[in-house]
């Protein structure tokens, strides 16, 4: 159990998973937000960006979106996100690149979730803040969104709870994260294949079970009474 | 009721002189042509109370007249100034236009005192405190100054409708619009809001009503509509109207309202 801990760095990956899990969730609550947005605006453009964005990037399975920003955006397109002077250049690009991944992908659910929070809310609502005078910008921001989120917390804490383990999926890509442990562990130590499966899932379920319960109580507690 | 801010906004249009001009307007649902060349003129300080059956098409009239509802011809000026068709150009305009809902349709997330000072902090630009103190001046009058931290789920369906009268009066409209606003409300408090809106009336706002209250028809109005298939039949004064309608619809229709 020790050498897991101290020869595979578990709690280094540990952190990394924690990372990935809480930048890609805000990138992805921002992108869905604006997606959402999109696809609820009047103008019919903007309903096709939108539409289309969800359509192809929820259809596109992560591991390829990840991949894809690996190979697509840093070695084909030779776009960087960190400064490659940087010793840790290799880490800490590939981690962002993994970030950005997960945020495009993620953001498609954070859209849809926020979507059919969107329809809990009474047409009424938006006609009474167009009567008097807000525009479409104040309408969502004042009136729309802010009951769309309350509606919307359970499916997206699902979504929070998905992002959490596909931050699994980053390990194609050379982060290294908890996944990466198990890899490293099938590569050199097959001896502790099982513990460290083992392991690996307990922190997950320590990591996402709380988060089910936390998701439960804010859901009844900032729902909209009507 | 003294020192209080004007309920109604500076028109451009005297006392007496057009401050809603209808003109041809037409629209459709699919086949059911809902609007059928209406031409309607509301005098500045003029109650006109919209009456007809279900069906007939006088919310929808009232809805098009801030644009909640398109339509395929004709004109809507307010004030001299025909409807923008979008964008801030509308909102600008349908600041001016207060409206009524029969669903109340008060903001659900915000208290009482929110929802009578978004439009005012967002739109008019007023400060917090100012917008306050003319909220609470406002709730005040209509009644539910002491439900101002309150939640629209914990008032009463009349005293909901109350806050949504304040929420539009708050913007000093230039014009008022009530889309069946009793219709939703249990009978002990229809009269609460009709109270509110018969206060409105004396003190000049002008005011499109569509209601099935007669009693308030023939009390606030300086003038029924009687609408009928997507038409404007008859427009009266109530009391000619509601002793001698002309219209056979007419008619049949105050026969089967007036006979309990």
């Amino acid at each position: 159990m020790s050498s897991l801990f101290s020869d595979y760095h578990i709690w280094t990956a540990l952190w990394a998973t924690v990372r990935l899990t809480i930048y890609s969730a805000i990138g992805s609550l921002v992108l869905g937000t604006i997606v959402a947005t999109l696809r609820l605006s009047p103008i019919g453009i903007l309903r096709f960006v939108g539409t289309s964005y969800v359509n192809i990037f929820r259809n596109t399975p992560l591991t390829l979106i990840i991949l894809s920003c690996s190979f697509v955006l840093y070695i084909q397109l030779g776009i960087t996100l960190a400064n490659s002077s940087d010793p840790k250049f290799a880490d800490v690009n590939g981690f962002r690149l993994a970030v950005v991944g997960m945020t495009v992908y993620h953001a498609t659910y954070v859209c849809e979730a926020l979507r059919s929070g969107f329809n809990t809310i009474p047409l009424g609502q938006a006609e009474a803040a167009r009567s008097i005078g807000l525009t479409f910008g104040q309408t969502m921001r004042e009136v729309i969104l802010p009951q769309a989120f309350r509606g919307a917390v359970v499916p997206l804490g699902n979504t929070l709870i998905a992002l959490t383990k596909n931050t699994t999926v980053a390990v194609t890509i050379g982060v290294y994260e908890l996944s990466a442990v198990l890899k490293t562990v099938t590569e050199r130590d097959p001896g502790l294949l099982n513990l460290s499966f083992l392991v690996v899932g307990v922190i997950f379920v320590i990591l996402t079970l709380p988060m089910g319960v936390a998701i439960g109580r804010l859901g009844n507690r900032v729902a909209v009474k009507r | 009721m003294t020192d209080q801010a004007p309920t109604a906004g500076a028109t451009n249009a005297e006392a007496g002189e057009p401050l809603v001009c209808m003109t041809g307007v037409d629209k459709h649902f699919g086949d059911l042509h809902v609007l059928q060349d209406i031409n309607l003129d509301v005098a500045k300080g003029e109650v006109v109370v919209v009456l007809g059956p279900s069906g007939s098409g006088k919310s929808t009239l009232c809805r098009t007249i801030n644009r909640l509802e398109t339509f395929e011809s004709g004109t809507i000026t307010i004030d001299g100034e025909p409807l923008p068709e979008e964008g801030a150009a509308l909102a600008k305009l349908r600041a001016d236009v207060g409206m009524v809902f029969q669903s109340f349709n008060l903001f659900a997330h915000k208290t009482i005192l929110q929802n009578v000072t978004l439009g005012p902090i967002k739109v008019r630009g007023l400060g917090k405190s100012e917008a306050e103190a003319r909220a609470m001046q406002l709730l005040e009058r209509v009644g539910v100054a002491q439900q101002a931290q309150k939640y629209p789920a914990q008032l009463s369906g009349g005293q909901q409708q109350r806050v949504a009268i304040a929420r539009s009066l708050a913007m000093q409209p230039k014009v008022m619009l009530f889309d069946e606003p009793t219709s939703a409300l249990d009978p002990e408090m229809i009269n609460e809001v009709l109270d509110v809106m018969s206060g409105l009336a004396k003190d000049g706002m002008t005011m499109i009503v569509v209601t099935h209250e007669m009693g308030f028809a023939r009390r606030a109005a300086d003038r029924v509509v009687f609408m009928a298939d997507g038409q404007i039949l008859e427009q009266k004064t109530p009391d000619d109207f509601f002793t001698n309608p002309e219209s056979a619809r007419a008619k049949d229709f105050l026969s089967k309202i007036l006979t309990h």
